[in-house]
This record gives structure tokens, C-alpha cells and sequence, in this order.
């Protein structure tokens, strides 16, 4: 028995070993930030998610948007992110300062959405493209989601906030295509992504009296 | 050893077996649900990837939802599920006490399959999380940690109970990994839900845990089943003691630190990258000390393929250990790691060390313990022929459309200049393929299911020869 017990400190002394160099560390150093400031408008950057944004990242969360679209811009010479008009510069730990849950994703099936928000803010495109991105973005392989869509019967007057489609995507006569307000949301969600678009360089560091209230954040 | 002692040990392992039969029994039947399930969740995120309109009107089939259903299905229902119960039934083998906790292991394993269950229910309805392997629900885990209570007791007690002597290599193996997976997964639970940590940190502990599970809870599950499986078929014990301590040692330590690679060109510090990329190529060791002690194990003994079923699937996943292993060192470079990071390359490295390893250790671990566990013969020998050439075929299909795929992919996310729907069109073919592979390796999985219920509703002595793939050569089999 005795072998036994020195055989399992041993291996629970190499887990800890990797617990302190990838977990504790980084928690206490990353993990441990408060948020920047722009000392010019004296606005926190990025600035923190609205409500309705919120909402709008727990429905990314909900559907899985992340198993196909990272949120990281990487450095210049790691690929091309920053020459395909990605993001300005390389996203850093600060930048996910104010996400609850980080989404930085590991795949690409889709483009980065880390500045998503600059790159396409209209919100029509977007309710159109996840109606059924093939009526945007022909040959995607992007899921439609029709089900955070409503299709309703034209009763008098067309609503305002009926989907414009063209050609094969358009509603039979007579009826129309609605979003939800989930699908609104997740709209606000995308057009407030700007990670890698703040600028940095002079953002102060905030001062926080407690420990605690840093956890709120 | 005189003929009484052979007797005796005889009579003690057939004793061993007779206790495990339910508890192990239970853990080995449920397994196979969650591998037909995950597999038709698979099939299905597959083919939404080159065909976006397949089964798009309901929320719960979303590609978003169904990629993580199949993930967690097999890593937990399936591959977790299995590995628990050929963990146990080597370890109660080699301690050479047989199981006792009946009633803790059925609670076990009744809360393991209702905490798979409920997380993937509640993934469909779109409460997963987000957080790779571990997208079950934060209500789901306490059914799981409750369950992997009771077995790591099991575990220690089979320990404590055994007779003083030599400890066997897998028995170090199987006996780290049930302490290493219950710490891992607490301590993430805990850094996620229980108090969440700040986001910029996430990442780090995210990749630590999804790592390891690969590494320290699958990966020492089948190799402590191909240490104790390749000598039992051939007859033969391994070729060095030394070198496997040194397989294990270095396992522990180097697995435990690689799992950073994933974050190469986040938002992390160089340090922390290195660490992982310096641990990833020092992988080598375990790995190659693995190889050359299976390799001259199995010299001179490789004609035992043709008949052995267990043989075959164990050393398909032994070779494929070296290759996924050695594929994943290079892979955590960082001018490798430029080009594949973000592709399907990634997807068919992961199949290689959680399907072409650990799968098929674990398919072939289960064809040699259900004839001793359930004291009958498995009914088909085609259908373990169809099984294997199935799922071993299919997934060199799936290998190659992955790998080339994603090879192509990354090459033209590097050139700025091709616009990204040219990308996404590019890999279609390669998507289209990978559908078929996959649908070759659940035929596959479909004989595995077909033989294992067959073999449940058959007399216990409906045939007493072994049930071999061809005329067995001038081997014994122990």
C-alpha cells in the first residue's frame, strides 16, 4: 500500500503542478483586472453590454454561434486577420474585460466576429442574413434560423418591420416574415462587437475600492 | 505453476469476473446508447455543414446545438461511460479482488446516464454553455460528480483490498486517471458556474480542462487497457518495466501542461503559450517510450491479428496513440499551428486521438471482456469483421477529407486576398466526404450494437469455443 500512496501523491503533484501554471496564474493575473478607461471621455472601454445586448449573447450562447465564428484578432504575421480588415490590432486580455463568458472560439468555419460590429452595422443585413444567409451571402454554409422568425399573415397593412427578401427567399403572397424580439437581440449583440477596434494605448487603468466590486463587474 | 495453482487462478478470475458482471456490465451496456447517439448527432451536424437547409425549422437540430449534443454525448456518454466500466474490471483483475460496492456502482451508474441524459436534453433545448467539453449544463454536473464519487471509491477500495505485490503498469494508468478526471472536472465546474472567474481568464482554464480530458482521463483509461490487453491475447508480458515507468511519469507530467496550445494568437501571454508548446513537443517522450514498448511487445506476435478481435482494435488504437500524439506535438508548434488553428484540420486530429485511439482500444477491450464477463461468446464473427473494417475504414476516409480540407483551408485564410465565401466553397467536397466517412463508421457501430445484443439474449452456454476472426495461430490465449 505504501508504493500506492507515493505513486498517488506523485500523480496529484503533476495535475497541482499544471493547476498553478495554467489556472491559478492566469487567474490571478488575467483574472484579476480592472477595466480601462478612456481618460479623454472618462467612458469605460469596451463599454459594458446594454440588456439588451446581453440578452442578444445569451441567445449566441444558446444556438452555438460560436462553433463556427472565433472572437480574436490575431497578431500581425499570425495569419492574416489583421489584413483581412478583421480588427485593427491584435485583441488583448483587457478587451474581454466586461464579457461574463469569454467566446473567443476555436474554429472558422466563419469569419472572426470580433469586429463584426464595425464591419457590417446595418441591422437589416443581419436580420436578413440570419433569416437564410444564402440570400446575402450565396455558397454560405452558415444555418438559416427561421425559427427566431415569425411568418405572419399580411392582416391591412404590411408591418414596418417586415423582413425586405428577394427571389426565392420571399414569403408566399400575402404573408410576411417578422423577427423576434430574441433575434433583435442577438442583432444588438453583433453590431456592439469591437474587440481589437478600441484604441488602448493612454486608457487608464480604473480605480475600484474592493476586491468585490471588481467581481461585480 | 503447478496444475492446482492454475486451477486456482483460474477459479479467483472467474470469481472476479462473476462480481463485475452487473456493475461493470451496466456501464459497458450504456455506453453503446450514447455511441449510437452520438453518432447520429454527428452524422447530422455533418451534413448541415455542406447542406445548411437539412433539418433547419427547429431550434433544438441547429447546427449549434447538434455539434456540441454529439461532443458531449461521446465524450461522456460514450467514451467516459465505457471507461469507467474497462477501468474497473482491469483494475478489480489486477488487484485481483473482486468488486464488492454493488448498490453505490448501480447508483453510479444510473446517475452518470441521467446526468448525460439531462445535459444533453438540456444542450437541445439551448441551455448549453458555450465552454468546449464542457457544454452540459451547470444542473447536469452534480448528477455526474455524485456518480463519479461513488466510483472512485470503488476504485480506491479495490486498491486497498488487494494483496501486497507487484503493481502493474495499468493499474498506475487506470488509478490516475479516476483521481486525475473527478478533480479536473470539479475544479472547472467550480471556475465556470459555482464562481465564475473574469472572461479574460476563461480561456486558459477552459483549454487546461478540455486537454486533459483527452489526455489524462481517456488517453490513460486505453492505454492502461493496451498494457494489460496486447500480453493477455498474446501470452507474452510486456517488454520493459522501465520504460513504461518512464511512459507514465512523462505522461503525467507533459500531458498535464499542454493544453494552452488551442490559445496561440489569443489574447495571452507569451509565457503561458511557451509553457504549453514546450510540453506538447516533450510529448515525444511518453509517446515514443509507448511505441517502442508495444511495438517489441508485439514482434513476432503481429499473425495474432488475424484471428484476435481484441488484438486488432487494440493495436489500430496503439498505432494511432503514436500518430495522434506525434501529429499534436507538431501541431502545437507555432508556424504549424498558424496554418491549422481555426480549420477542419484541427477536427480530424481530434478523431484521431479520441475515435482512432481511444475508441477503438476501447471497442477492442470490450470484446474481450464481455465473453468473460457474461460467460458466453460473441454470436457473430462477421459482425465484428464488419465492425471493425467498417469503422476503420471509414474513418481513414474521415482522416483524409479532414486533414486535406483543412489543409487547403488554412493556406487560403492565410492569403488575404481570397475573399471568404471562396474558402467556404472549397471545403465542401471535403464536408460532403467526411458525411459518408461517418456514415461508414456508425454502419460500423450498428454491427458493434447488433453482435453486443445478440450476445445479451443468447443462453450462457450457446457456444463455448472463442469467437475469432480466423484460425488462431500457435498462440495460448490465457
Amino acid at each position: 500500500m505504501n508504493r500506492f500512496k507515493f505513486i498517488v501523491a506523485g500523480f496529484l503533484f503533476t495535475l497541482f503542478t499544471s493547476f498553478v501554471g495554467l489556472v491559478l496564474i492566469p487567474i490571478l493575473t488575467l483574472g484579476n483586472q480592472t477595466p480601462l478607461i478612456d481618460p479623454e471621455t472618462g467612458e469605460q472601454i469596451p463599454p459594458p453590454l446594454t440588456a439588451l445586448e446581453q440578452r442578444g449573447k445569451e441567445i449566441y450562447i444558446s444556438n452555438g454561434c460560436m462553433y463556427c465564428h472565433s472572437q480574436q484578432v490575431r497578431p500581425e504575421r499570425v495569419g492574416t486577420d489583421i489584413e483581412r480588415g478583421w480588427g485593427k490590432r491584435r485583441t488583448i486580455a483587457a478587451d474581454y474585460m466586461n464579457d461574463g463568458r469569454a467566446l473567443l472560439g476555436t474554429m472558422r468555419t466563419g469569419p472572426d466576429l470580433a469586429t463584426i460590429g464595425v464591419r457590417m452595422p446595418s441591422e437589416s443585413w443581419h436580420l436578413i442574413h440570419l433569416y437564410n444567409p444564402r440570400s446575402t451571402s450565396p455558397g454560405s454554409n452558415m444555418p438559416p434560423f427561421p425559427f427566431l422568425f415569425k411568418k405572419q399573415k399580411i392582416t391591412g397593412e404590411k408591418s414596418s418591420d417586415a423582413l425586405t427578401l428577394g427571389g426565392d427567399f420571399t414569403p408566399e403572397d400575402g404573408y410576411e416574415i417578422i423577427p423576434t424580439p430574441d433575434v433583435k437581440a442577438l442583432v444588438a449583440y453583433l453590431q456592439s462587437l469591437k474587440f481589437g477596434h478600441y484604441d488602448v494605448k493612454g486608457a487608464q487603468r480604473a480605480v475600484i475600492e474592493s476586491k468585490a466590486e471588481i467581481r461585480k463587474k | 505453476m503447478s496444475e492446482i495453482d492454475i486451477e486456482k487462478s483460474r477459479q479467483e478470475r472467474l470469481e472476479i469476473d462473476r462480481a463485475a458482471t452487473k456493475p461493470v456490465g451496466m456501464f459497458i451496456g450504456t455506453s453503446l446508447v450514447w455511441l449510437l447517439l452520438g453518432s447520429f448527432l454527428a452524422i447530422g451536424a455533418s451534413i448541415k455543414l455542406h447542406n445548411p437547409e437539412f433539418l433547419a425549422e427547429a431550434n433544438w437540430l441547429t447546427f449549434g446545438r447538434v455539434r456540441p449534443a454529439h461532443l458531449n454525448t461521446v465524450a461522456y456518454g460514450w467514451l467516459s461511460t465505457a471507461g469507467i466500466g474497462i477501468g474497473l474490471w482491469i483494475l478489480s483483475r489486477l488487484c485481483r479482488v473482486p468488486i464488492t460496492d454493488y448498490t453505490s456502482l448501480t447508483l453510479a451508474a444510473v446517475f452518470w446516464n441521467l446526468g448525460n441524459a439531462v445535459g444533453t436534453w438540456g444542450i437541445l433545448r439551448g441551455d448549453g454553455t458555450s465552454i468546449e467539453w464542457l457544454e452540459y449544463p451547470p444542473y447536469a454536473a452534480p448528477l455526474l460528480i455524485i456518480s463519479f464519487a461513488f466510483v472512485m471509491l470503488s476504485a480506491i477500495s479495490l486498491v486497498r483490498r488487494r494483496p501486497p505485490g507487484h503493481i502493474y503498469v495499468s493499474q498506475w494508468y487506470i488509478l490516475a486517471a479516476f483521481f486525475w478526471f473527478p478533480l479536473m472536472y470539479v475544479t472547472s465546474q467550480a471556475l465556470f458556474f459555482w464562481n465564475p472567474i473574469q472572461a479574460p481568464a476563461q480561456g486558459a482554464v477552459n483549454w487546461w480542462y478540455a486537454h486533459n480530458t483527452l489526455g489524462l482521463w481517456f488517453t490513460p483509461i486505453a492505454l492502461g487497457a493496451i498494457y494489460y490487453l496486447i500480453p493477455k491475447v498474446i501470452g507474452r508480458p510486456i517488454h520493459s518495466y522501465y520504460l513504461s515507468m518512464i511512459g507514465f511519469w512523462s505522461l503525467a507530467f507533459f500531458y498535464a501542461w499542454a493544453g494552452m496550445h488551442h490559445l496561440i494568437g489569443g489574447p495571452y501571454p507569451a509565457w503561458l503559450i511557451s509553457a504549453s508548446v514546450v510540453a506538447s513537443v516533450m510529448m515525444f517522450v511518453p509517446v515514443i517510450t509507448v511505441a517502442i514498448n508495444q511495438h517489441t511487445t508485439m514482434k513476432g506476435s503481429f499473425s495474432a491479428l488475424r484471428w484476435s478481435p481484441t488484438l486488432r482494435f487494440v493495436v489500430f488504437g496503439g498505432v494511432s496513440y503514436t500518430l495522434a500524439s506525434l501529429q499534436g506535438s507538431l501541431m502545437a508548434i507555432r508556424s504549424l499551428n498558424y496554418l491549422t488553428h481555426f480549420t477542419h484540420y484541427t477536427i480530424a486530429h481530434a478523431h484521431l486521438g479520441a475515435y482512432s485511439f481511444a475508441s477503438m482500444v476501447f471497442f477492442g477491450a470490450i470484446y474481450y471482456m464481455m465473453p468473460r464477463l457474461l460467460e458466453r461468446e460473441w454470436p457473430s464473427a462477421w459482425l465484428i469483421k464488419g465492425h471493425f473494417w467498417f469503422c476503420s475504414i471509414g474513418f481513414i476516409i474521415y482522416f483524409v477529407s479532414l486533414t486535406w480540407g483543412g489543409y487547403l483551408q488554412g493556406i487560403e485564410l492565410n492569403t488575404k486576398d481570397t475573399p471568404f465565401l471562396e474558402i467556404v466553397k472549397l471545403t465542401i467536397p471535403f464536408l460532403k466526404s467526411r458525411s459518408w466517412a461517418g456514415s461508414l463508421m456508425t454502419l460500423g457501430h450498428l454491427f458493434f450494437a447488433v453482435n453486443f445484443v445478440w450476445m445479451l439474449a443468447r443462453k450462457r452456454s450457446a457456444s463455448t469455443t472463442a469467437t475469432l476472426l480466423g484460425k488462431q495461430g500457435p498462440l495460448t490465449n490465457p
